[in-house]
């Protein structure tokens, strides 16, 4: 019977929240390049400025402290007179990077412990599932606040400790997936063939789980742009003057009532990108359970 | 009946969590350069002040040794002394619980009273407007952190409507009624957030329930609709939901800490960040040690009545009646 919720394709979903990840990916690359002020460069004559305020004596990056120019704050200026823009396109390197870097740590370690916990079963599985359970038990919030409480808030140590919480998540997605795909027949031909387990779980199972959790990092990278925010909003992310997404938007609280911009504009570019991660997410898995019914 | 050997097993992981935990803490703690001493001694202090107030506090002795007397302490209840005021860690741990508890309640009402019509009426409604609707709320909803859905509160509510307080805390003897005006926002900032995750799992569960026969029966009977799903319907679909109310309530602990310092409310999430910026190190390792227990033991509460109300056995047994 057809039904349109069978054709496998990638709607409007997927592909505007890939345009303004894109988007937001080539402003952090290009950063440099755009002729914006640098973004601490305050100017005391244009504080908490509406968008669209025009300034006439303001110095782009890369070029001398005399060579003013006309300026538009398209986007307006935060409390101490910084360009919006520039402190958005330089804080999407943080949230990016973040977002990016960590998952990854959790997609490698939580993957291959996993797949082990998955294939080889027995003694090996409840050692690793109880340890991913103690991870699970600690919350997470806290270990982050300790963390750069203790070692100091700077971008390695921040990747390395959100990286560090997604292990547990990615390891029950891999061994989930191992489990289901252990019993299926091209594996249980392999075996028969006389492959030897890494041989098993390097080519026939890794391949096959390696997709389902690519997908799954997607949500876990919209979660980690909106940690590191949160954590930068507590004032124990990266610390200022490198502006990130969260101390922006801590920034503004003072002159909400004033200048709510100042703290909405970062807030809605950072929606956008969790919610883009997020829609991706979702359109891919729903593509490929919908793959899978085909079959 | 409730397995008591699960019980057993969920007892001795909490106490390995506990020690876990609390050893990397104070390990943690000791791979900072300088130690409270120099925070308490200030900036007069001679090196023969700070010796007298290390050894005062015990921070000459090494940290496995110290562990170990805090852990002595912390079977005899004893949490220690905050190295800032001199009071007693559990007393002070003790008197901001209330509030923390209070906003967990509140938040955790404020979500089902969103969920639950969500819940029920997308499942009935299943694949219609409503359903997308709500679908696509949620979404966005999951995509905004809970300090940017506390500062649009803030701004919705009480810059530009201004029916409520921003910040502020009234205990409850005080006055019953503006101390609840202090936990709305607050509350409402967690709410917004959660009460998608409970509308998924009521939705999903109710539209399994709803295709039962004792659901056509019902209709068959010409029930009104609203009848079948809030006497009929509800009750079967629940029992996941109240698995994920209790789940939840050990996530709200961390965004407890933010929406507390948010809005200025005494709990044990702003007493943590406090201490940890005054570098009170005895406080933060009252607070996570509360924190982890906390944690753990509601999880496990949950997981051993979960295994009690078993869904499945129950909605068979809703069946056969």
């Amino acid at each position: 019977m057809p039904n349109k919720n069978t054709t496998a394709r990638l709607g409007m979903t997927f592909w505007i929240p890939l345009i303004w990840i894109a988007f937001v990916a080539v402003s952090a690359a290009t950063a440099g390049w755009w002729a914006i002020p640098e973004s601490d460069r305050m100017d005391w004559e244009n504080l908490s400025a509406k968008p669209g305020t025009k300034s006439d004596d303001v110095v782009l990056q890369h070029t001398g402290e005399t060579e003013k120019t006309d300026y538009t704050y398209w986007m307006g200026t935060d409390t101490m007179g910084r360009d919006i823009i520039s402190r958005l396109v330089y804080g999407s390197r943080i949230s990016l990077s973040v977002g990016l870097f960590s998952p990854l740590i959790g997609f490698l370690l939580g993957g291959l412990l996993g797949c082990m916990a998955g294939y080889y079963r027995g003694r090996l599985e409840s050692t690793i599932v109880a340890a991913m359970d103690i991870i699970l038990a600690f919350p997470g919030l806290v270990f982050l606040l300790a963390i750069s409480f203790y070692l100091g808030p700077n971008l390695k140590n921040l990747i390395m400790a959100l990286g560090f919480l997604t292990i547990p998540a990615f390891s029950r997605v891999a061994r989930a997936k191992t489990l289901a795909l252990s019993d299926e027949e091209f594996v249980q031909a392999a075996r028969l063939s006389g492959f030897g387990n890494i041989s098993i779980l390097v080519r026939e199972i890794i391949p096959n789980v390696i997709i389902p959790m690519a997908i799954y990092g997607l949500l876990v990278v919209a979660f980690m742009i909106m940690a590191e925010g949160a954590l930068s909003f507590l004032g124990l992310g990266i610390p200022a003057p490198t502006p990130s997404w969260g101390g922006m938007i801590a920034e503004g609280r003072e002159v909400l009532d004033e200048a709510p911009h100042v703290s909405m504009i970062p807030a809605f570019v950072m929606f956008l990108t969790v919610i883009s991660f997020n829609l991706m997410g979702d359109s891919l898995r729903s593509l490929l359970e919908r793959r899978k019914g085909k079959l | 009946m409730i397995n008591m050997r699960l019980v057993w097993i969920k007892f001795i992981r909490l106490i390995c969590v506990v020690l876990v935990v609390t050893a990397l803490t104070f390990l943690l703690v000791n791979l900072l350069p300088g130690d409270a001493a120099y925070v308490i001694g200030g900036e007069d202090a001679t090196l023969r002040d700070i010796q007298a107030i290390r050894h005062e506090l015990g921070l000459d002795r090494n940290v496995v040794e110290r562990y170990f007397v805090w852990l002595g302490d912390l079977v005899r209840g004893d949490l220690g002394k905050s190295y800032l005021t001199g009071e007693p860690v559990i007393e002070v741990i003790v008197s901001r619980l209330p509030v923390t508890i209070e906003l967990i309640v509140i938040s955790q009402f404020l979500a089902l009273f969103f969920a639950l019509p969500a819940g029920i009426s997308s499942a009935y409604r299943n694949g219609t407007f409503l359903d997308r609707f709500f679908s696509a709320a949620g979404f966005a909803t999951l995509s905004i952190p809970s300090f940017v859905m506390a500062l649009l509160m803030i701004y919705v509510f009480s810059i530009q409507l201004q029916w409520l307080p921003a910040t502020g805390y009234t205990p409850f003897f005080d006055g019953p009624w503006a101390n609840i005006k202090s936990f709305i926002l607050p509350g409402l900032s967690i709410a917004l957030i959660e009460w998608v995750v409970l509308m998924r799992v009521l939705r999903s569960d109710m539209i399994t329930t709803l295709q039962q026969n004792f659901i056509l029966m019902a209709r068959a009977k010409g029930l009104p609709p609203w009848k079948v799903l809030l006497h009929h319907a509800l009750r079967p679909s629940s029992f996941t939901l109240i698995t994920v109310v209790g789940i939840q309530i050990g996530r709200y602990i961390g965004e407890a800490v933010i929406v507390e310092t948010i809005f200025a409310l005494p709990g044990i999430g702003r007493l943590l960040m406090n201490a940890i910026y005054g570098r009170d190190y005895m406080m933060v390792q009252g607070c996570i040690l509360l924190v982890t227990v906390g944690y753990v033991s509601i999880n496990s509460v949950v997981d051993i009545l979960y295994t009690v109300l078993d869904p499945r056995i129950r909605t068979e047994k809703s069946n056969a009646e």
